[in-house]
């Protein structure tokens, strides 16, 4: 049994102390966790600060292309950074189910180690909880996250105006198929892997480029269909959608057709919707162009004068409303 | 890939819809019999392109919507038998029977597990020797050969905790019967691609010889459709009536005879009742009398009140292209794919959850 979450780790006794300092803060590896103290104490600056969580319950634990640990760093750090804020601290929950393989955990751990390092962010807070068989599937990470605003950046979808332009950084529904494909039952053969990245660092280089840039947001559950209807509704406007210029990869294509799902809908969790002026809409594709994860960057749409409907035009040319997502998509039959 | 992008070429797709638009002389009306077909008319804004035009109608093409009330309740009084999974396909969760859903016992805690393929089924079977499996079969000529496969596989592996409900259903005793029909008026068929692969075109010829229907079978792509729309108009136009295979690359003459021979070797053609369309002739498909011990119709005894008629709602009008969506009282208000009523709001395939997903409310730009 040494090789599995007992109820004991959870205990707060011996085996607790033991699991949180090896399989914790030794590949955490910072000193502020180092401390163990109740609280992190963490220097921030005088300017306005960005607070966020998110929680991760994601079957399969393990996926192409990342993890559950992967995923709560970069999906905090994300929501973070399409906010204009530049990522700092991050805490870290785990509620794990007895019985649990340490193996599994310590690879989840590793990857979250590396993807905040990557990012640049430190996990300096977390707690761990063990909880009896089935009461929980498996684990589940929440994080929260600290970032910091600069003084000459305000995004807000008040910003957004008649006219400007819808981007995004490259193809959508990788996330959403990847773990479609790992999951018990509904395995198929695939090389979609998810797209799950942290996108701090290339926003922090766009906007530090580009000015016009009014809001940003990232496509995660829900997909492109359901981000961009958020940004519609809270900006009052209609956004055209243009159906030839969304990037879908051929693979993605091909598994939703086949499966009966709309790319559309489908999650992501490396992409981040932009709206910007026109008037910088080469430029910014040009500098997303430049940067690994912007590759497949493209002009999907534009701001309309209306009142919050997302229309598509599709390739025939026929106008489509694009509604938010109902209820999970479930693969069809055939 | 590059054969996909053809099939989805904006100008052609654009030059097919100016040639149907001259063509036709009079509003036509032509159905689809595949639910694949009808989310692709209305996804890739085919409907509302040649509106006036054509009335495209759906017809009993999507497998989760034809699943009688009757059936889905003795779905559900098996998924509360104890020691029992239930596996099925993620669209029939939802469907409501006639005082239950199989969404509804797993929220109270029956086992269901939802899978993409049969296959699947037998591997819960066998990870789970001390229970029973039941998959819940439904389908069209394109899903039974993977049940046979199934069968096939589990008395291989001598796996004997594994059963199927069988509510799978044939497509041509359903056309036949919408023929027969007199309220229902149709000008032509477009058939649907992955069935016809199964059959054949030969097996759709009586559409014209003995009803004298215009019919072509086609794919999914958007060029696909339009160019079976077209050749569908061109028919009806000069009076003709054929069955023509506008999807070649996929459908032979004669069919997919391993499959059919799969089918064939396990299943024997009953009469069932279709939802909307009553009891039709040769149209179900049951386990042989020699496979009954994966019969879970035969295995569990299972006593079933009568069907009850979901209030107000006429998804079987639907079914039949009496009606459009839109014109159900329900549709949008009482119906909606958060609150389904009927199985063609529920179902990723059916025709109401088109309509709402993609030709609600729209304005021409």
């Amino acid at each position: 049994m040494k090789d599995k979450i007992l109820l004991a780790h959870g205990d707060g006794g011996l085996l607790t102390h033991h699991l949180i300092l090896e399989h914790f803060i030794r590949p955490f590896n910072n000193p502020i966790l180092a401390q163990m103290a109740d609280a992190a104490r963490i220097q921030v600056s005088t300017r306005d600060l960005a607070f966020t969580t998110d929680s991760f319950v994601i079957n399969p634990i393990f996926f192409p292309g990342g993890d559950i640990g992967k995923l709560a760093v970069c999906g905090t750090v994300n929501d973070l950074a399409v906010s204009g804020a530049q990522p700092c601290f991050l805490a870290a929950s785990f509620i794990i189910e007895e019985g649990f393989s340490l193996n599994d955990l310590d690879r989840i751990i590793s990857s979250m180690a590396s993807t905040a390092a990557t990012a640049g962010v430190a996990i300096v807070a977390g707690d761990t909880k063990v909880v009896e068989r089935g009461s929980v599937d498996k684990i589940f990470v929440n994080t929260a996250g600290i970032g910091v605003f600069s003084p000459e950046t305000i995004l807000g979808v008040e910003k957004i105006e008649d006219g400007d332009v819808v981007i995004i950084n490259g193809c959508i529904g990788e996330h959403g198929m990847a773990v479609l494909s790992g999951r018990e039952g509904l395995g198929f053969e695939t090389s979609i892997i998810s797209d799950c990245a942290c996108l701090n660092q290339i926003i922090q280089e766009l906007m530090a480029r580009h000015a016009t840039i009014k809001f940003m947001r990232d496509p995660t559950r829900g997909g492109l269909a359901a981000t961009i209807n958020e940004i519609a509704s809270a900006s009052a406007k209609d956004i055209y959608l243009f159906e030839d210029k969304i990037p879908v990869s051929d693979e993605v294509r091909w598994a939703a057709e086949m499966l009966g799902m709309d790319p559309l809908y489908l999650a992501n969790e490396g992409k981040f919707v932009i709206v910007a002026s026109r008037e910088e809409e080469k430029e910014i594709i040009s500098s997303l162009r430049n940067h690994t994860l912007g590759r497949n960057a493209a002009a999907i749409g534009e701001i309309r004068k209306g009142s919050g409907n997302v229309y598509l035009k599709t390739c025939l040319g026929a106008t489509k409303l694009i509604k938010m997502p109902v209820g999970q998509q479930l693969p069809r039959i055939c | 890939m590059e054969l996909l992008q053809k099939y989805r070429d904006p100008e052609l797709g654009k030059q097919i819809l100016l040639r149907i638009k001259h063509q036709v002389g009079r509003p036509l009306r032509i159905m689809e019999v595949c639910g694949t077909h009808t989310v692709a008319i209305s996804r890739f804004g085919i409907r509302e392109l040649l509106h006036g035009i054509l009335d495209f109608r759906s017809g009993p093409g999507c497998p989760v919507c034809v699943t009688d009330s009757g059936e889905i309740d003795q779905m559900v009084e098996l998924a509360k038998l104890p020691n029992v999974i239930v596996v099925t396909f993620g669209d029939l969760m939802k469907v409501p029977g006639s005082y239950s859903s199989l969404s509804q016992e797993k929220t109270k805690g029956c086992d269901v597990r939802i899978v993409y393929s049969p296959l699947d089924g037998l591997k819960i079977a066998r990870d789970n020797p001390q229970k029973q499996v039941v998959f819940l079969g439904i389908g069209f000529e394109t899903t039974i050969p993977v049940f046979s496969l199934c069968l096939e596989e589990a008395m291989e592996k001598g796996i004997g905790n594994f059963s199927v409900l069988s509510a799978q259903k044939t497509v041509p005793p359903a056309l036949e019967a919408l023929l027969n029909d007199a309220a229902i008026n149709i000008d032509g068929f477009i058939l649907p691609g992955h069935v016809s692969a199964i059959l054949g075109r030969q097996c759709f010829e009586f559409l014209a010889s003995k009803y004298n229907m215009p019919a072509v079978i086609t794919g999914f792509e958007p060029v696909d459709i339009l160019a079976a729309v077209a050749l569908l108009c061109e028919m009806i136009c000069q009076g003709q009536a054929k069955v023509l295979n506008a999807y070649t690359r996929v459908v032979r003459e004669e069919g997919n005879p391993a499959a059919k021979s799969a089918i064939d070797k396990f299943f024997i053609p009953v009469p069932a009742v279709w939802r909307g369309l009553g009891l039709i002739p040769a149209s179900g498909m049951r386990l042989r009398e020699e496979y009954a011990m994966f019969d879970a119709g035969r295995i569990f005894e299972i006593n079933l009140s009568p069907a009850q008629l979901l209030p107000g709602c006429v998804c079987g009008e639907v079914l039949k292209g009496k009606i459009t969506p839109r014109e159900c009282q329900l549709f949008g208000n009482a119906c909606s794919p958060v609150h389904p009523v009927g199985p063609c709001m529920v179902s990723s395939e059916g025709a109401c959850m088109a309509y709402f997903q993609y030709e609600g409310g729209m304005g021409r730009v």
